[in-house]
């Protein structure tokens, strides 16, 4: 490894490997490092034995959870939204070929101490048992103009000008209850809190399209997941750089991050050798230094036998738990996956609940969402920092990721690699034309 | 002869077959699919860049196979080879050098590998490569043989594993390495349990899951990039 590389990344991480992989395909000489000896960092899935080793400090799994390889449980959750930019970028790089996707089964809101199916078109929204019949009249109102409003003619904008409205005024002109302003800003919009209310409504205009879009695609649901689980992503875009020349090295461990005499990045040494680049990539781990804490997030992976009571017997989907609901400042987010995506044995179920920690206790944070999800069978609880870069790199060239925040779904992960993307390379990241097609004899 | 891309009865729908290349770097693991694929063959070819997969059709009796054979694309050099490039595979050749001890070494750990991690009823080919360095016939010379047939071979039989000495060079037994692997694939069980089409990962060892859910983006296509209207 002592060579001169165009860019070394540090951690195979997804935002990692995506940008490794772009780069790459560009025509970047790119050394990919990790410290562990499997891919994907926080991102990685894992089977019963590493969750047992991580969580019950190495305890035997108990024989009722079935084969050791047939886990592969996230750490963080995520689905990917099928009108996203995350699904565009699989698409154009052709690493959508290494995978097999799957629609998640549903998406529910909590309204009033109950779950409901989340309405995404004005005929769920007449039947859905969230409102009553003039609300549902409302939202429909509130939802055609959603559908019909064209940037380019004034006639759809029935007075409204998305950069200078704030959401609060549209929510007031079309006379939405606060439950339903609750379930549209947080289960269409996926706000994780309310400050987008003061906002203009840009932003949540856009999220509610990319919402209806992505469930207009496969109908069941906006999301999709990969089977196997998420750690198949990183995985996916590693080889895609090693495809076009990138050179992967597992277990390696980072002694030192080099620098020139102007404080500019020169290398990195492992093992006693250094490889030259004038570009570092990596994720928060690798530079303590460069990085600080943005939030706490607490995640109880829950092993289940039966599927989400009240989901229809849904083999996946989502709940979104709106803070006003839970009397909080921050939604709780249930994702459901299960063996129909090979993430655990038959007749198993994983539910991964998560939220933003406000107090010192945050485990009992969780207990609305939990409440839901009938019997646990396991329970392994995490407390987390999400990390944050505290510059852009640009001045020492060495470009720090944004941790895996509070999401639902990868679109903050995909605005990072283009954030980073366009620091270290000076260009926009252009996805059109990535990655020739090759031709599939079909 | 059994393989041509043009091969087949033109009702037969090819059943696909995913198989992996495992070996150390530089035994012509490539070369071999390349002699295969395009019966070609390159002298000091570069490491492998720039090829996802090779596919290859190959008729047996009565039926169409289609390999997709996936090439490690360097990342067994320092032992980065990610799980998801044997998940679901039902064929692997592993390669190894007859002229290098060592790389027989190296073949023997990725077969405790695949025993460990991969599908149990993938078939397994141990594949001596460069066999024309060691033919006279070649203008090679059988002294420098390091990797005697008897032991190799002996190793093959103890683990139930296919086992060719062949040459990606002068093609000498490289047809034959695929054909008997396409022999002894459980094609019946594919058949009965099809899969998806190109990139497919599903087959043998799929989870056997439902496909009601699946859903194809590589037929559907990229998701329209402007959100300028929301006409669902």
């Amino acid at each position: 490894m002592d060579e001169e590389y165009d860019v070394i990344v540090l951690g195979t991480g997804l935002t990692e490997c995506i940008l490794s992989g772009l780069l790459s395909v560009d025509g970047k000489k790119v050394l990919h490092m990790d410290r562990n000896d499997y891919y994907g960092g926080e991102s990685a899935s894992l089977n019963l034995s590493q969750l047992f080793r991580k969580f019950r400090n190495g305890a035997e799994a108990p024989e009722a959870l079935g084969r050791d390889r047939d886990y592969n449980v996230d750490l963080i959750p995520k689905f990917a939204m099928a009108s996203g930019e995350f699904v565009n970028i699989l698409y154009h790089t052709d690493v959508t070929r290494y995978l097999e996707f799957r629609q998640v089964g549903g998406s529910f809101v909590y309204r009033d101490g109950r779950i409901a199916k989340v309405p995404a078109t004005t005929a769920e929204a007449i039947s859905s048992p969230l409102m009553g019949m003039f609300e549902k009249r409302r939202l429909k109102k509130f939802l055609e103009f959603i559908q019909g409003y064209n940037a380019n003619d004034s006639a759809t904008h029935q007075g409204v000008d998305l950069s200078k409205t704030t959401m609060a005024e549209i929510y007031y002109k079309f006379g939405l209850e606060k439950g339903t302003q609750d379930f549209v800003g947080h289960a269409l919009a996926l706000h994780l809190d309310d400050a987008y209310l003061s906002q203009p409504a840009q932003d949540t205009y856009d999220r509610i399209c990319l919402y209806m879009n992505s469930v207009a695609r496969y109908g069941k649901s906006p999301y999709l997941y990969p089977m196997y689980g998420l750690g198949e992503l990183p995985q996916g875009f590693a080889r895609l750089s090693a495809i076009y020349g990138g050179t992967y090295m597992l277990q390696k461990k980072i002694d030192k991050i080099e620098y020139d005499a102007d404080g500019r990045v020169a290398g990195v040494t492992s093992d006693g050798q250094t490889a030259r680049a004038k570009v570092v990539i990596g994720d928060a781990s690798y530079f303590p230094d460069k990085s600080t804490k943005a939030a706490t997030v607490v995640r109880a992976i829950c092993l289940l036998t039966h599927p989400v009571p009240n989901t229809g017997d849904a083999d996946s989907c989502q709940i979104v738990l709106p803070q006003n609901q839970i009397r909080r400042k921050h939604d709780i987010y249930v994702a459901v996956v299960s063996a129909a995506h090979a993430v655990c044995a038959k007749d198993h179920w994983v539910a991964i609940v998560s939220t933003i920690v406000e107090t010192s206790t945050p485990e009992r944070e969780l207990e609305p969402a939990l409440a839901l999800l009938g019997p646990i069978q396991e329970k392994f609880v995490q407390i987390a920092d999400v990390m944050a870069p505290t510059s852009d790199g640009v001045k020492d060239g060495v470009f720090v990721s944004t941790g895996y925040d509070a999401t639902s779904h990868f679109e903050t992960v995909c605005t990072d690699v283009k954030r980073i993307y366009q620091a270290c390379t000076g260009q926009p990241l252009k996805l059109e034309g990535k990655v020739k097609k090759q031709q599939e004899d079909q | 002869m059994a393989s041509s891309s043009s091969a087949g009865a033109p009702n037969a729908k090819p059943i696909q077959v995913k198989l992996v290349l495992l070996g150390e770097a530089a035994v012509g693991k490539s070369s071999l699919v390349l002699r295969f694929v395009n019966n070609e063959f390159q002298e000091n070819k570069e490491p492998t860049i720039g090829a996802a997969f090779l596919t290859q059709r190959c008729k047996l009796e009565d039926k169409i196979i289609k390999f997709e054979i996936w090439d490690t694309a360097g990342q067994e050099r320092f032992h980065s080879l990610a799980p998801m490039y044997y998940r679901n595979a039902q064929a692997a050749i592993v390669a190894y050098d007859v002229t290098k001890a060592a790389s027989l070494e190296k073949a023997m750990n990725w077969v405790e590998e695949l025993k460990r991690q991969a599908n149990r009823d993938m078939v397994i080919a141990l594949v001596g490569n460069k066999l024309d360095l060691v033919s006279a016939s070649h203008g090679g010379d059988e002294a420098v043989r390091k990797v005697p047939v008897a032991q190799a071979r002996a190793y093959a039989d103890e683990h139930g594993l296919l086992f060719f000495e062949a040459s990606a060079k002068t093609g000498d037994n490289v047809l034959e390495v695929f054909t008997d692997i396409a022999g002894k694939i459980p094609l019946d069980h594919l058949l009965a349990h099809p899969h998806r089409g190109a990139g497919g990962r599903g087959g043998a060892g799929g989870a056997g899951a439902g496909a009601g859910n699946r859903v194809d983006l590589l037929r559907d296509g990229a998701p329209r990039a402007d959100n300028a209207s929301c006409a669902c």
